[in-house]
C-alpha cells in the first residue's frame, strides 16, 4: 500500500534524532510490548508479514505521532482482535469475560532461548526456477496495490542490475494476507543513485534493494 | 478489505505527542497502565507466560548486542580466511561464533574499503541484524534516517560527523526482504598491535550500521 510507512525520500523530515548511550527500552512497558509481540507471535495467528501490514494500516498521521513500540502496541491489539485471541470488550476492561476458559501458554519461559535462537526462515527449499539471472538487467514493475508489498514507490519503473541471487523465499504480498507463500526467488538488485533521484546524487553511488521476482521485469 | 479500527491507534497514541525523542516521566504514562492492563488480560486468559516476557526483555537488554557483531567483525580483522567465509556465507560464518536466530536467520555482511562505504538503513519499517547488533536504536527507527539515508547517504554521514571524499562510492543497502546486513568496517590505521579481543572493544554498533568509522582511542594507542 502507498502509505507513510514507505519513507524512502521524504523531504522535510529534519535531523535524524541522535541519544548517545540509548538504553534499549526507555520505559518498562516498552520492554513488555516487545516481549508481549513476540510471546503471542507464538499462537501462530498470524506471520511476519501480517505483522508489518499491520503496522502499515494505521492512518499516517497516526504512524507519525506514534512511537515506535506504541505502533507495537497499537498492531499487536489490532491483532489479536481480529483473530480472536481476545475481545475489544476484554481489551477495554483488562481482564477476561465472564466464563473464559484459561488456555496454555504456547511460549513458556524456558523456551525463549531456543525459540530466539532458532528463528524462523523466511527461505524455502524449493526448486523453484529464477526468472532472472545475475548481470542482468531489470525494471521494477510500476504497481500500487493495496495490500501489503515490499517494493517502495521510491524504485517502481526504475531500471537497476541483479547483483546477487539470494535463493527462494517467501512472498510478503501474499503471505501478509494469509493467501499463500508464493515461494520464489529474492535477488539483490543494484541501482544507480542517479537513475533514483536525478543529477543530484552522485554519479559514483548506488542503493541496493532485495527484490523478489515478482517485482520486477526484464529491462 | 481489512478490519481495521483506528479509535484502538488513535488511543494508544495519545501519549507520544510531541515528544522529540523520549519523555522520562515520573508518574506511570496512561499508555504504560493500558500496557499493564494488556499483559494482565493475557496471562490471565492463559495466552501468555509472564516468565517468557521476563526471559525475552531480559534477553535483548543483557544478551543480545552489538557485542555479538563486534566479535564478527574483529574476527574477520584478524583471519583472512574467516572473513572470506564471512563475505560469501555471512549466515554460515557468523553461526560458527555462536550466533543467529531472530532476525538474524538470513544474513550478508559488506565491506567497507578505502573506495566504498556502505550504509544500511530500511525504509519501509525497522528491519535490522537483531542476533549481532541487538534491537535497534531509536535513531535507526526514525522517519529521519529511513527517509534520508537513500536520497541522501553523505548528508546522512555528514550528520553523524563522517565526511566522505566524492571519490568514495557509497553503497546503501535498503533491508527491503528478510535480509539482514551488517557492516565489516575498515580496520583502524595502526592497530597492528591490538589482539582480537581487543580490536572487538572498539567497533560500534555505528560502524556496523555504517554510520561511523571505527577509531582507536589515544588512550589504546601503542606508547
Amino acid at each position: 500500500m502507498n502509505g507513510v510507512h514507505d519513507m524512502g525520500g521524504m523531504h522535510g523530515v529534519g535531523r535524524i534524532p541522535y541519544e548517545p548511550d540509548e538504553p534499549v527500552f526507555h520505559e518498562p512497558w516498552e520492554g513488555r510490548v516487545f516481549a508481549l509481540n513476540l510471546a503471542m507471535r507464538a499462537w501462530r495467528k498470524w506471520n511476519i508479514d501480517a505483522g508489518r501490514y499491520e503496522i502499515e494500516l494505521i492512518p499516517p498521521a497516526e504512524y507519525l505521532r506514534m512511537s515506535y513500540y506504541e505502533r507495537w502496541f497499537a498492531r499487536l491489539v489490532a491483532l489479536m482482535v481480529k483473530t480472536g485471541l481476545v475481545t475489544r470488550e476484554e481489551v477495554a476492561a483488562g481482564r477476561p469475560a465472564p466464563g473464559t476458559t484459561r488456555a496454555e501458554p504456547p511460549l513458556r519461559a524456558a523456551r525463549v532461548s531456543s525459540m530466539t535462537r532458532t528463528g524462523a526462515a523466511a527461505s524455502r527449499d524449493l526448486p523453484v526456477a529464477p526468472r532472472f539471472q545475475v548481470h542482468q538487467r531489470v525494471r521494477a514493475r510500476m504497481m500500487h496495490p493495496q495490500g501489503h508489498t515490499r517494493l517502495p514507490r521510491y524504485v517502481r519503473g526504475r531500471v537497476g542490475t541483479v547483483e546477487r541471487d539470494h535463493g527462494v523465499y517467501v512472498f510478503p504480498d501474499s503471505n501478509a494476507l494469509f493467501a499463500g507463500e508464493r515461494p520464489q526467488h529474492v535477488y539483490s538488485v543494484r541501482f544507480a543513485a542517479r537513475e533514483l533521484w536525478g543529477d543530484q546524487a552522485s554519479a559514483r553511488d548506488a542503493v541496493y534493494l532485495d527484490l523478489w521476482d515478482e517485482y520486477l521485469e526484464a529491462a | 478489505m481489512n478490519d481495521h479500527h483506528p479509535a484502538d491507534h488513535h488511543a494508544a497514541g495519545e501519549e507520544a505527542r510531541h515528544h522529540g525523542g523520549h519523555e522520562h516521566q515520573a508518574v506511570p504514562s496512561d499508555l504504560a497502565l493500558r500496557v499493564k492492563a494488556l499483559e494482565s488480560l493475557l496471562v490471565d486468559k492463559g495466552l501468555v507466560d509472564p516468565a517468557a516476557l521476563d526471559a525475552l526483555v531480559d534477553m535483548y537488554e543483557r544478551k543480545v548486542g552489538p557485542r555479538n557483531g563486534a566479535r564478527v567483525v574483529a574476527r574477520a580483522w584478524v583471519d583472512p580466511a574467516y572473513k572470506e567465509r564471512l563475505l560469501r556465507d555471512a549466515t554460515a560464518a557468523i553461526a560458527e561464533l555462536g550466533y543467529g536466530g531472530a532476525q538474524g536467520e538470513h544474513m550478508r555482511v559488506v565491506e567497507n574499503t578505502p573506495a566504498v562505504h556502505n550504509l544500511i538503513v530500511c525504509t519501509l519499517c525497522s528491519c535490522y541484524p537483531w542476533s549481532v547488533l541487538g534491537l535497534p536504536p531509536v535513531w535507526y527507527k526514525s522517519a529521519a534516517y529511513r527517509s534520508r539515508a537513500v536520497i541522501d547517504p553523505r548528508g546522512v554521514l555528514r550528520e553523524f560527523g563522517l565526511e566522505l571524499p566524492d571519490d568514495v562510492e557509497v553503497r546503501v543497502w535498503d533491508s527491503t526482504a528478510e535480509l539482514r546486513y551488517l557492516v565489516l568496517p575498515e580496520r583502524p590505521a595502526h592497530s597492528e598491535h591490538l589482539g582480537e579481543e581487543e580490536l572487538a572493544a572498539l567497533v560500534t554498533r555505528d560502524a556496523m550500521v555504517g554510520v561511523a568509522r571505527v577509531t582507536i582511542p589515544p588512550g589504546a594507542r601503542r606508547p
